[in-house]
């Protein structure tokens, strides 16, 4: 019967015949809305962001095809391999990375810079998909097995710590315990690092000098120092909330448009867009993204082996991560960490990833039907 | 070993969570999403407005003042300047080393720029140089292909053509200092922006001001205009026409020269001042463009106070010039009668004191008319005597004394009319009888200002009616379509509107006016008069007037016995001050005029001369209806047509 229902992947025609073309209409859609926004951020000029992006987004289309065609089985032998390259990846920025704005936090590759810490999160994804596949159920919650998962977490999110991109690092970390959420670790380590979090939260408190004190009370409160640390995020709720139901119209914010908004290519993409398509674009981009969360979702729940379920499940989350933490930081609802928001957010690796890991989830709903042995 | 079921089922329970959680926060997203933009939505889009949208103000043209033929005496000249905007030149420090050589650049301005153009925002403009000449001004003009970034700008600068003649009345512009800032007005803080100091330019401002325009422009972040919006002119000030007459203005500042005094010349009428003067002046000019410290401090040691509006601010004892009044007072009192005589020997006795008269000898037997003519002062201690002090506080100021003649003007001074109750308040002491006599020949306490003498002359003159002076001219006077002329001439500075016509009587005996008409006329036409030697004849017109002598000094016994010193052997500021009011023509007078000399000597021999030459002089004018009539005609449809232009 599976035989039956299982599309033909044994050809190249029968595997792309067999992809999920609406999910890539759904991330074209989105990332031509970026192209479109962007070339509202140069004030109508596909230069200097715009036609990037869109170059941009067909190689990573053509990158996450072939990331989706390819047997899951490919996918399954190197994701400790590709956990590895990632972790080589970000010590090398460590030792020799590019400094910007007082971060390394780049890779000078020759042709490209890359920020490793972004395609890191797919390492991890595959490794602990891959971990967990092959742990016996019974072995999930011992604490001996616990140990391994954890230190593929906690490395790499304190080489990204370290650049310092305390951000990321933290949706890095966020992402690992989903993941081990998903594989389905006992609900007695989370009560226990929740529990745990309170007491580590307090001291960090009392660590925290007064300025950064100061950009917690910023963020509780930003209309308390509108000139200060509060001036992007209330500058960034002023533009969506003057945007109304309908926004100011395309290329007519004056927020965006009059540079009282910082970032706007990247962090801030989505203020922009809000601000010029009003609530109505804003909703209708959230649906969209909702439609890709919801595919993610059905992807994974109809996989057959747990690598492919982990590995869908987990990417979609982290897609959500990244959407949420951005959409949150601008409507003031989370404080400012620098996230891009998927797909729409102008920059080279944050698109490379993000197609990278649509790609694993087109390919795990092309595989859907595929047994992985447990090795 | 491996359950595929059990591990099925708590992923898809997991998942189901994670499913909802995301599906939760994606409703939180919307929601915070409909609160800002739909509940707050109003609110975020008025701050957008705010962040975008700048209002400039634009200072309004600033009225002209003018004469009452319309001659300017205050009107607004192009102030040429010089702006730089650092962004747009090739390098600002070198264009401004280029530009030295083209105009003058003062030190500390020179430091300034050099200190903030660096850290300025480049697109913000500074003013390199300004009030340049027209040659400097066309020099930049011709250099302007090489200078790029440079902006050759036209300001409007006050401007008082004729210079320093009307400055004590009229005053001057300055920047607003501290005190104005307090004040709402944001126009205030326009650079460059004049205000009232003094004068009339303080005392109209709000009507000479206008009101201010202003231009919405749409900025970004940094403040730099991106486009303007909209603008409103707003409305320039409104001019302003005097009563005053320039020619005869400029006559009496020439007669006081390097004198120190005042002329107060007015309708007696319609209470229209036709000149008031006080000297020495300053040239107002010097006030706008900024006065150097050197300037400044010559202006304030000047012993002769330059800077104080005599006229109306100055406070001197009226001396003989009062004692009409306490004539008039002795008639509506009945202690006497124009035919009765008095023997003036001298002196007066009163108690153990002697009262002395000008004249040592003594002047015979005096009636009132002689007493006037020859300025008898014993008579007037006689006659106060009798009168007590009470009759001569309610006379004099009845006549305008001891009380301020302009209400509102800028810096006028009251005077003061002594009697009962102020010395009860001040001194704390009775009334003594010795104190009425010298009030009599107006010495002792009693202070008034040269404009209330001009009053008090004018009254005598017109019958005894309440006429006010008048400082505007009503528009409607001369041509009521105008309205570019302030209204405010209709109100402040007048207690009626129609001048004379329906001034109040002062309810005075005119039989008691008229003998002290024909006295006056005496002084001045009669041989023996104290005035004689000034007198006029103009084909039969002749005037009337009354001098006054006012010590400043006690003259001990022993001087009066060994000789009293000579005025022109004394130090300055101790002569006696030389004082004249008069009118004329004798008969049916319109014109009364007050002139104080401070320290000048007497009164018959340095204030005379001048009170009469411009007496003369405003008739003569007279005499030249046509051409006056023309030219204030043609000053208002300059006006009116300046109006039109702009509307």
């Amino acid at each position: 019967m599976s035989q039956f229902l299982s599309p033909r992947l044994n050809s190249f025609q029968g595997r792309l015949a067999s992809l999920n073309w609406l999910l890539v209409a759904l991330i074209v859609s989105i990332s031509l809305i970026g192209v479109m926004m962007l070339y509202s951020v140069a004030d109508g000029s596909f230069e200097p962001w715009s036609i990037r992006h869109l170059t941009r987004l067909i190689v990573g289309l053509a990158f996450m095809i072939t990331v989706a065609i390819i047997d899951i089985k490919f996918w399954f032998r190197i994701a400790y391999f590709v956990y590895v390259i990632g972790l080589l990846a970000l010590l090398s920025v460590e030792f020799f990375g590019d400094q910007m704005m007082g971060a390394k936090r780049w890779l000078d590759l020759g042709l490209v810079t890359i920020q490793p810490s972004e395609p890191m999160r797919i390492g991890l994804i595959l490794a602990l998909a891959r971990y967990y596949h092959n742990l016996p159920v019974e072995n999930i919650s011992r604490p001996q097995w616990l140990v391994l998962p954890l230190l593929m977490i906690v490395v790499p999110a304190f080489l990204i710590f370290k650049q310092p991109d305390l951000g990321t690092s933290i949706l890095f970390s966020l992402i690992g315990v989903s993941i081990l959420f998903l594989a389905g670790l006992s609900w007695r380590y989370f009560f226990a690092g929740g529990l745990a979090l309170i007491p580590a939260g307090w001291i960090t408190w009392t660590m925290l000098l007064d300025y950064q004190k100061k950009r917690v009370f910023t963020f509780l409160d930003p209309d308390s120092d509108p000139l200060g640390s509060g001036y992007h995020i209330l500058q960034s709720k002023i533009a969506i909330g003057s945007g109304g139901l309908t926004g100011k119209g395309f290329m007519q914010g004056t927020q965006s448009h009059l540079n009282f908004l910082p970032e706007k290519h990247t962090d801030f993409i989505f203020t922009m867009y809000a601000e010029e398509m009003g609530l109505y674009g804003a909703l209708i981009l959230l649906v969209m993204y909702l439609m890709i969360l919801l595919m993610g979702y059905f992807i994974a729940t109809q996989s057959r082996s747990a690598f492919a379920r982990i590995l869908a499940m987990s990417i979609s989350v982290s897609f959500f991560i990244y959407l949420f933490v951005n959409i949150a930081m601008v409507v003031g609802l989370l404080p400012v960490v620098g996230v891009p928001l998927p797909l729409m957010s102008y920059g080279g690796t944050s698109m490379l990833t993000v197609m990278f890991g649509m790609g694993l989830l087109l390919n795990v709903q092309v595989n859907r039907y595929t047994e992985l042995s447990t090795k | 070993m491996y359950s595929y079921e059990t591990d099925t089922q708590t992923f898809s329970r997991r998942a189901v969570i994670l499913g909802l959680g995301q599906l939760g926060l994606f409703g939180l997203l919307a929601a915070r999403l409909q609160n800002l933009q739909i509940t707050r939505g109003d609110q975020y889009g008025i701050l957008a407005e705010n962040n975008r949208v700048n209002i400039g103000l634009i200072a309004p043209l600033r009225g002209r003042i003018l004469d009452r033929y319309g001659q300017e005496i205050a009107t607004n000249r192009p102030n040429f300047q010089v702006i730089m905007i650092p962004e747009q030149t090739k390098d600002p420090i070198e264009t401004l080393q280029v530009l030295e050589k083209l105009v003058p650049i003062s030190p500390s301005r020179r430091r300034r720029l050099l200190r903030d153009i660096p850290r300025s925002r480049g697109f913000v403009p500074f003013t390199v140089a300004e009030n340049l000449e027209w040659e400097q001004f066309a020099a930049i003009n011709l250099n302007l292909p090489h200078l790029p970034g440079v902006e050759p700008q036209v300001g409007k600068l006050r401007y008082y053509p004729q210079d320093d003649i009307f400055s004590h009345m009229v005053g001057y512009v300055g920047r607003p200092d501290g005190r104005d800032l307090r004040r709402d007005d944001p126009l205030l803080k326009v650079p460059g922006f004049r205000i009232g100091k003094s004068g009339v330019e303080k005392q109209f401002d709000d009507t000479l001001r206008g009101s201010a325009g202003s231009r919405r422009v749409e900025v970004n972040n940094v403040g730099r205009v991106i486009r303007e919006l909209a603008r409103n002119p707003g409305a320039q000030g409104a001019d302003l026409m005097m009563s005053m007459d320039s020619t005869l203005q400029n006559e009496a500042i020439r007669l006081l020269g390097e004198q120190s005094g005042s002329v107060v010349m007015m309708d007696v009428n319609s209470g229209e001042v036709l000149t008031i003067a006080s000297a020495p002046t300053f040239n107002p000019n010097q006030f706008t463009v900024g006065l150097s410290q050197k300037e400044w401090d010559g202006l304030l040691d000047d012993q002769r106070k330059p800077l104080i509006n005599k006229a109306i601010a100055g406070q001197y004892a009226p001396g003989s010039t009062v004692k009409m009044l306490i004539a008039i007072a002795g008639l509506e009192e009945k202690v006497i009668t124009p035919k009765e005589k008095i023997v003036c020997e001298g002196l007066y006795e009163l108690g153990g004191d002697t009262f002395h008269c000008w004249e040592h000898e003594g002047h015979g037997a005096m009636n009132m008319h002689d007493a006037i003519t020859n300025s008898c002062d014993v008579y007037f201690y006689e006659l106060a005597r009798r009168l007590g002090i009470d009759p001569i506080e309610k006379v004099t100021k009845k006549f305008g004394l001891g009380s301020t003649s302009i209400p509102g003007a800028f810096g006028e001074k009251k005077g003061l009319i002594p009697g009962r109750d102020w010395k009860r308040a001040n001194l704390d002491a009775s009334w003594q009888t010795g104190e009425t006599l010298i009030a009599g020949i107006g010495q002792g306490y009693m202070l008034v200002t040269p404009i209330q003498l001009a009053v008090m002359t004018a009254r005598i003159a017109n019958g005894g009616k309440e006429v006010v002076p008048k400082l505007l001219i009503n528009p409607k006077d001369v041509q009521s379509d105008n309205r570019n002329i302030s209204q405010a001439s209709q109100g402040n500075l007048t207690m009626d509107d129609d001048g004379g016509e329906k001034t109040n009587s002062l309810v005075v005996d005119p039989e008691h006016i008229k003998l002290m008409h024909k006295a006056m006329t005496s002084v001045v036409n009669d041989p023996d008069g104290t005035a004689f030697g000034s007198r006029f004849n103009l084909r039969g017109v002749k005037s009337a007037g009354k001098t006054g002598t006012v010590q400043v000094r006690r003259i001990s016994k022993d001087e009066r016995e060994s000789g009293i010193i000579p005025n022109e052997e004394l130090d300055w500021h101790l002569r006696d001050h030389a004082l004249f009011v008069g009118f004329a023509p004798v008969k049916n007078p319109k014109y009364a005029i007050s002139v104080v000399v401070e320290h000048g000597g007497s009164g018959s021999k340095v204030a005379a001369p001048i009170a009469q030459k411009l007496l003369k002089m405003a008739l003569e004018r007279d005499r030249q209806p046509s051409k006056t009539k023309t030219a204030r005609a043609n000053a208002f449809n300059k006006t009116a047509k300046m109006k039109v232009d702009k509307a």
